[in-house]
């Protein structure tokens, strides 16, 4: 009795391994080996003509501050960039999940997908137009407000960044809105709560899961963005990912660049675990990110 | 055969350029359109086919420049071998290389600058070409051995001339008349009165080289200080650039940008579309070039490249070429063809004064470590 038991058991572990097996390898293969790759080109040379040579080193860490510029262009953008997408993602979460109706709710929550539909790339073209001199400037202009520049600045880049990343925000929390128990908020409104303490103390931690995760998802993508400098910063708001492109296809200086990789993914390691640590236990449950 | 997508991204290609002006129409696209409609008429104009449909496979890739081919002539040869040729287009040297150097690029044919070749044949990432199969290149035609011999390395032609220019910058005189004539001048003003309207290419020969050029310094400088004293020029003038980016023609039309760091083909396609925008060459002189077409050793379509290339150095093909993209082309042949005005252009062929303190570039400011640094800082700054 007891051994049969004991080899279901082991069997089923069989098959546990069996079936994580692909993931594991893809894990091994695709970010774990890469990863080594990165860190012992990090403590290399450049090859004289461009490249990697083998060298024991620290100088490509020490030479981090000649692109500071561009650690401090993703350091304030991508952080701004979440947390307006938070601050307009929310309310627009928020009706979809509980003021709409289940009519209209599908109709909405499709067009915030439809833009999906398009490429990116062509998206953002877009925007190249919609903030260029003859797109919202001109129109300015006619009404009298003349003079005002948008693409290539940091603001076209935050305006992009908006736009693109805003459904990352919209959707986790629209779910978390979505499974909040409506009968909580009665109750709160029924004990005599005004309706912006039954928010507060509701509503906004019920959804902190939602917003946590949204906050993630868009935070993480955007510290290593290179798309949308490129395209609406005109090669003058430099992100450190378009920093990096530079430094392996320009400058072929492989091992610096593979350090300023090392520095991005150490910092990203670091925010992201001091915000889990910070806002743990808000929303009562367990953050799920994937 | 209208494609009715082909013909969309056309369009739209033209609305990005900022240009759905009547003029721009009839003069790139009518000009393209009427050659196609001749070339058709008049059997012996054609292009002669040398394949069998299908025979070199269904797509060629070619690796170029912005604005550097007519489409008609890429969709004709398409139709002709069954072929498709895949365009993309770099913003420089250095990147062409850094991708053909880390390899798995697919690329079928690319488009080197003179001074790059060398390095591409010490890399070992290209072969001497089989000119057996490239029936239309014809040495004795070929007219001005400094645009055409750079190709050739210790005997062995390894890249074939595709056409020639110069490196000054385009200025639209409507909002900036004053005139400019110098690199000195160029970013003077652009630290001043052109603030915020000027671009400078993504691509460090050229920019480093331009800046290099204030100070009177050599375009191909690789000293330390003077190339310091480039660095803190570009820093200075970064603020007040509109954009750093090699594919300038959009900005320079829509009216965003006044003033760029430009070649000769850009700057004859500007003026011919809004005659307000002029190419000027710095009078301390600046970068005189050539470009080829070359094979790399590991292209997956050998037969397909050859075909291309063969096709784009016919000299009818390479005619309507010349006149789309107004890059001179040093070859009898073509040059014969040209309607006089085209050939006495003098955007295309400067005065010999502006030509003498061109200088072309040299193969160790490729890969010079301090020269893209100094890009990269610029760029990052």
């Amino acid at each position: 009795m007891t051994d049969s038991a004991v080899i279901q058991e082991r069997s089923r572990r069989r098959w546990a391994y069996v079936l994580l097996a692909p993931s594991a390898f893809w894990y091994l293969a695709l970010l774990v080996l890469p990863l080594i790759v990165v860190l012992v080109y990090s403590v290399g040379e450049r090859a004289e003509t461009g490249g990697y040579q083998a060298a024991f080193t620290f100088d490509n860490y020490l030479n981090l501050g000649a692109r500071w510029t561009a650690f401090q262009n993703t350091l304030t953008l991508a952080p701004a960039g979440t947390l307006i997408c938070l601050l307009a993602g929310y309310p627009l979460a928020y009706y979809l999940a509980v003021k709409a109706s289940p009519k209209t709710r599908l109709f909405l929550l499709i067009l915030v997908v439809v833009p999906f539909w398009t490429s990116f790339l062509i998206r953002t073209y877009a925007w190249m137009f919609i903030l260029g001199g003859r797109g919202l400037p001109q129109l300015l202009d006619y009404i009298g407000i003349e003079g005002v520049r948008l693409i290539n600045t940091p603001l076209a880049v935050l305006v992009g960044i908006v736009y693109g990343y805003l459904p990352l925000m919209v959707f986790p929390i629209f779910v978390s809105l979505e499974k909040l128990d409506k009968r909580l908020l009665e109750a709160s409104e029924d004990l005599g709560a005004a309706p912006f303490a039954t928010f507060r103390q509701v509503t906004l931690p019920l959804s902190a899961p939602g917003v946590i995760t949204g906050c993630m998802l868009v935070f993480i993508l955007l510290m290593g963005e290179y798309l949308i400098p490129q395209m609406l910063g005109g090669g003058k708001v430099f992100f450190i990912g378009n920093a990096l492109v530079d430094l392996f296809l320009q400058s072929l200086n492989w091992p610096f660049g593979s350090a300023c990789a090392m520095a991005l993914v150490v910092i990203m390691v670091v925010t992201v675990t001091l915000y889990l640590k910070a806002t743990r236990g808000t929303g009562g449950r367990d953050v799920s990110l994937m | 055969m209208t494609d009715p997508r082909k013909e969309f991204i056309a369009q739209l290609r033209r609305y990005q350029m900022g240009s759905i002006s009547r003029r721009h129409f009839l003069g790139v696209t009518g000009l393209g359109t009427a050659m196609a409609v001749l070339a058709g008429a008049v059997p012996g104009l054609r292009p002669r086919p040398t394949f069998a449909a299908g025979e070199i496979g269904d797509k060629v890739s070619l690796t170029s420049w912005p604005n550097y081919h007519d489409q008609a002539n890429l969709d004709a040869f398409a139709e002709m071998t069954g072929a498709t040729v895949e365009l993309t287009v770099f913003g420089s040297n250095e990147e062409m290389y850094a991708k053909l150097k880390a390899g798995g690029t697919g690329w079928d044919v690319f488009v080197p600058t003179n001074y790059t070749i060398q390095n591409y044949v010490d890399a070992d990432l290209i072969d001497p070409l089989d000119l057996a199969q490239i029936p239309n290149y014809d040495p004795a035609s070929l007219t001005d051995p400094r645009m055409t011999e750079p190709g050739s390395i210790g005997g062995k032609v390894y890249a074939v001339h595709k056409d020639w220019g110069t490196t000054g910058f385009v200025q639209n005189t409507k909002e900036l008349p004053d005139k400019i004539t110098s690199w000195k001048e160029f970013w003077d003003i652009t630290k001043d009165k052109a603030s915020g309207r000027v671009m400078v290419h993504d691509y460090q020969l050229t920019t480093i080289g331009n800046a290099l050029k204030y100070f009177g310094y050599s375009f191909n400088s690789n000293d330390e200080k003077e190339l310091a004293d480039a660095e803190k020029l570009l820093i200075e003038a970064k603020p007040h650039l509109f954009a750093i980016n090699s594919d300038y023609q959009p900005s320079m039309r829509n009216g965003d940008a006044w003033m760029s760091v430009a070649w000769t083909g850009d700057g004859k396609q500007l003026h011919k579309d809004i005659p307000e925008i002029v190419y000027v060459l710095g009078k301390e002189g600046g970068e005189i070039w050539s470009d080829f077409y070359a094979v790399p050793k590991a292209a997956p379509n050998k037969k397909g490249a050859y075909a291309l290339i063969n096709y784009l150095l016919d000299p009818e093909v390479n005619t309507k070429e010349l006149l789309f993209h107004g890059y001179p082309v040093a070859d009898k042949r073509v040059i014969a063809k040209l309607p006089p005005d085209v050939a006495n252009d003098p955007i295309m062929y400067p005065a010999a004064e502006l030509l003498t303190p061109l200088e072309f570039g040299a193969s160790d400011v490729l890969t010079n470590p301090l020269r893209a640094e100094i890009m990269a800082r610029f760029k990052s700054a």
